[in-house]
């Protein structure tokens, strides 16, 4: 029988310990609100696993150090928080580029600028998604519990390894700060295993063929890393055939492995004529709805959780179209996801925002009062 | 050891990008030869360098290679030493990429004094960017965005990164690249943050706009401005303002970080 303890804990530790437990041996990184938990719990538990705390001197070292700790074969993660994020962005796209496996927390704090350091806030989706410059895919996780930060945080660092893809994990303060039970399986029960097991012989660092493994700098095999478009080998180029394949093959990944990096929920009326759609925290108080409104009242009511924000979930939301009359996306921003529920929902469903931003949480309150309009 | 030479370089990928006369290549040879006179494995040795002409260097070596971002190699290179302490790890930069965007990456290499070879090509420009000034440009020479003469004074690469904390500091220029190789040996073997300044000819971004002659003309001029370390010793501060120092500019003393971390937490595994 595997072992389980529940363990109550912070979701800033949380995503510390998920990453540990998936195999994260090195931490760069630099403090800021309300991240910093993150770090200071990789700084007592690094050293004693044999792994790399640093704290470098700004987050455009911590991105690059994490990037070159990668390089050299070792799993690693750096958390920061919305100012921090906007900095990591060039050395973000580089990792894009080189197809560096690393995970990026950011426990989003309302902006712009330092905005509000301990208000709770999701206003950096689109930063998630067009931070960094060129037409760049990306994966970003946003988990709506202590316990789904755990979880997310290993699938984060388990998918960075197999696609060689960055992976963000966008926490929102309220997830980072709360103190919820999460149940930790046997250690080593997590981890994925490491792509460089099994280099075939033939081995070209960006082969076109499909997922190649990377072999960490110091095992016999020369290559070049570049942010410039290269071929196979690492090279760079400019030719143009190549430029264009080489950015078809870094988002064909994800379209390929999009059933294992999608991850959604969906509770509540399997024919909804009111549906929620949302992610993070906010999906709390829309389950309080959902539990309220469809378990115990019975109406035509349901929500999609989403953990992945992107890619986004486009099937999903669009099979829900289908169904629902109205789609409410409560957010606190002004308005982010929602473009997106628009744009895959193409006319079929009314789409209605829900907003807010003065650093409160959406309560289910509001949700309920909405809902009420439409039913 | 001329057939190993080769082996070092990535001939398919010659001939190289940089303009005729440029030093750059001169620089990175002495590098080649110097870590084929250290004896490396050559699967430990990894070369990290920046953005600009000079850190082009790094897709013409036959090692493990990464071509980083403006002014961050320092940061690349220090994760992955912490990742990998074995590694031999050498740092190319351009003046302007080690000092202007990467400056502060470069005194915390330095502070923190970890087994790096920083060797910092200075050309005394933006070549790559085509002649803009460095902190390195010397006050009164002419780049593109300072047509009169830059007004701003120039660092002094190895004091600022000995005040930062750094061990090792050298410097050569491309017309003595015999002194440079040996200097990128020392370097080598010196266990902490070694700085190797590089002097260099860029005929086409600095020479031609400061009327300083052929590629020739300027390696000559270094040649005759160089003074060496012991002779600098008995010489006024007066007589030395033209001058430029080489050698062994310093050696100290000094903790060196990834193996103080890796014994640090020795102890906390046992
Ligand atoms: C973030 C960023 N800013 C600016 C540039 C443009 N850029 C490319 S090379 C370079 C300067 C290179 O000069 P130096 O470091 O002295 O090297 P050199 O080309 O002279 O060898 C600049 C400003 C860039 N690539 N990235
Ligand atoms: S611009 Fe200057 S530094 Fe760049 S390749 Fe030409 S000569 Fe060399």
């Amino acid at each position: 029988m595997p072992e389980i303890k529940p363990v109550l804990m912070q979701g800033n530790e949380a995503c510390a310990e998920g990453a540990i437990s998936a195999g994260v041996r090195f931490y760069a990184g630099y403090p800021i609100t309300p991240s910093t938990e993150v770090a200071e719990h990789m700084a007592s538990k690094l050293p004693e696993i044999g792994g790399v705390f640093i704290q470098m001197e700004d987050e455009i070292a911590s991105m690059a150090a994490v990037i070159g700790a990668s390089i050299g074969g070792m799993r690693s993660l750096t958390a920061t928080s919305g100012p921090g994020f906007s900095l990591k962005q060039e050395n973000l796209g580089y990792a894009i580029m080189a197809e560096i496996p690393c995970v990026v927390v950011n426990v989003q704090r309302m902006g712009p600028s330092t905005g509000v350091p301990t208000a709770p806030a999701q206003g950096d989706v689109m930063q998630a998604r067009w931070g960094t410059h060129g037409d760049h895919p990306i994966i970003v996780f946003s988990p709506a519990s202590v316990y789904e930060t755990f979880y997310l945080t290993i699938a984060a660092v388990n998918l960075s390894q197999k696609l060689r893809q960055p992976v963000i994990m966008l926490l929102d303060e309220v997830i980072g700060h709360m103190r919820e039970k999460v149940l930790i399986p046997e250690a080593g029960k997590l981890m994925v295993e490491r792509s460089s097991d099994k280099v075939p012989s033939d081995w070209k660092p960006y082969d076109e063929k499909g997922l190649t493994p990377l072999v960490p700098f110091g095992f016999g095999h020369f290559y070049h890393v570049t942010g410039l478009f290269h071929d196979q080998y690492g090279f760079p180029t400019g030719d143009p055939i190549q430029v264009e394949r080489a950015l078809d093959r870094i988002h064909g990944k994800l379209e390929k492995y999009r059933d294992e990096i999608i991850l959604t929920n969906y509770i509540g009326h399997k024919e909804p004529r009111v549906a929620i759609i949302t992610y993070g925290c906010t999906v709390r108080s829309a389950r309080a709805v959902v539990k309220k409104a469809y378990w115990q009242e019975r109406l035509p009511v349901g929500l999609l959780s989403m953990q992945t924000i992107w890619p986004f979930p486009a099937r999903e939301v669009e099979a829900l179209a289908n169904q629902a009359d109205v789609i409410i996306v409560p957010e606190m921003n002004m308005g982010q996801i929602i473009g997106e529920v628009e744009r895959y929902a193409c006319g079929k469903a009314k789409i209605v925002p829900l907003n807010r931003y003065d650093g409160e949480m959406i309560t289910p309150e509001q949700i309920l009062n909405e809902i009420g309009r439409w039913l | 050891m001329e057939q190993l030479t080769r082996d070092f370089l990535r001939s398919q990928k010659l001939p190289h990008i940089w303009c005729p006369g440029c030093g750059n290549g001169i620089v990175t040879a002495a590098l080649v030869r110097a870590i084929e006179r250290a004896g490396y494995d050559q699967s430990d040795v990894v070369i990290v360098s920046g953005i600009g002409c000079s850190s082009r260097a790094a897709g013409y070596l036959n090692f493990n290679t990464l071509h980083t971002t403006h002014g961050r190699a320092l940061a690349f290179a220090t994760g992955l030493k912490m990742s990998r302490p074995e590694l031999k790890i050498f740092v190319i930069m351009g003046d302007g990429d080690c000092s202007a965007i990467g400056g502060n990456h470069f005194i915390h290499a330095a502070r923190r004094n970890i087994d790096l070879n920083a060797v910092i090509i200075n050309n005394y420009i933006y070549g790559m960017t085509g002649g803009q000034h460095s902190p390195l440009t010397p006050r009164g020479k002419k780049a593109t965005t300072a047509p009169r003469g830059t007004l701003e004074r120039a660092f002094d690469l190895l004091e600022l990164a000995k005040g930062a904390g750094a061990t090792f500091g050298a410097r050569a220029t491309a017309a003595q690249p015999r002194q440079l190789e040996q200097l990128i040996l020392r370097g080598a073997n010196h266990k902490g943050f070694s700085v190797i300044e590089a002097l260099s000819p860029c005929p086409i971004a600095y020479g031609r706009r400061n009327k300083l002659g052929t590629a020739v003309d300027m390696l000559r001029d270094m040649k005759e401005k160089s003074i060496s370390v012991e002779r600098s010793f008995q010489m006024a501060d007066t007589e030395l303002e033209e001058k430029t120092v080489t050698g062994v500019i310093y050696t100290l003393d000094a903790p060196e970080y990834s193996e103080e971390y890796y014994r640090s937490i020795e102890k906390t595994v046992n």
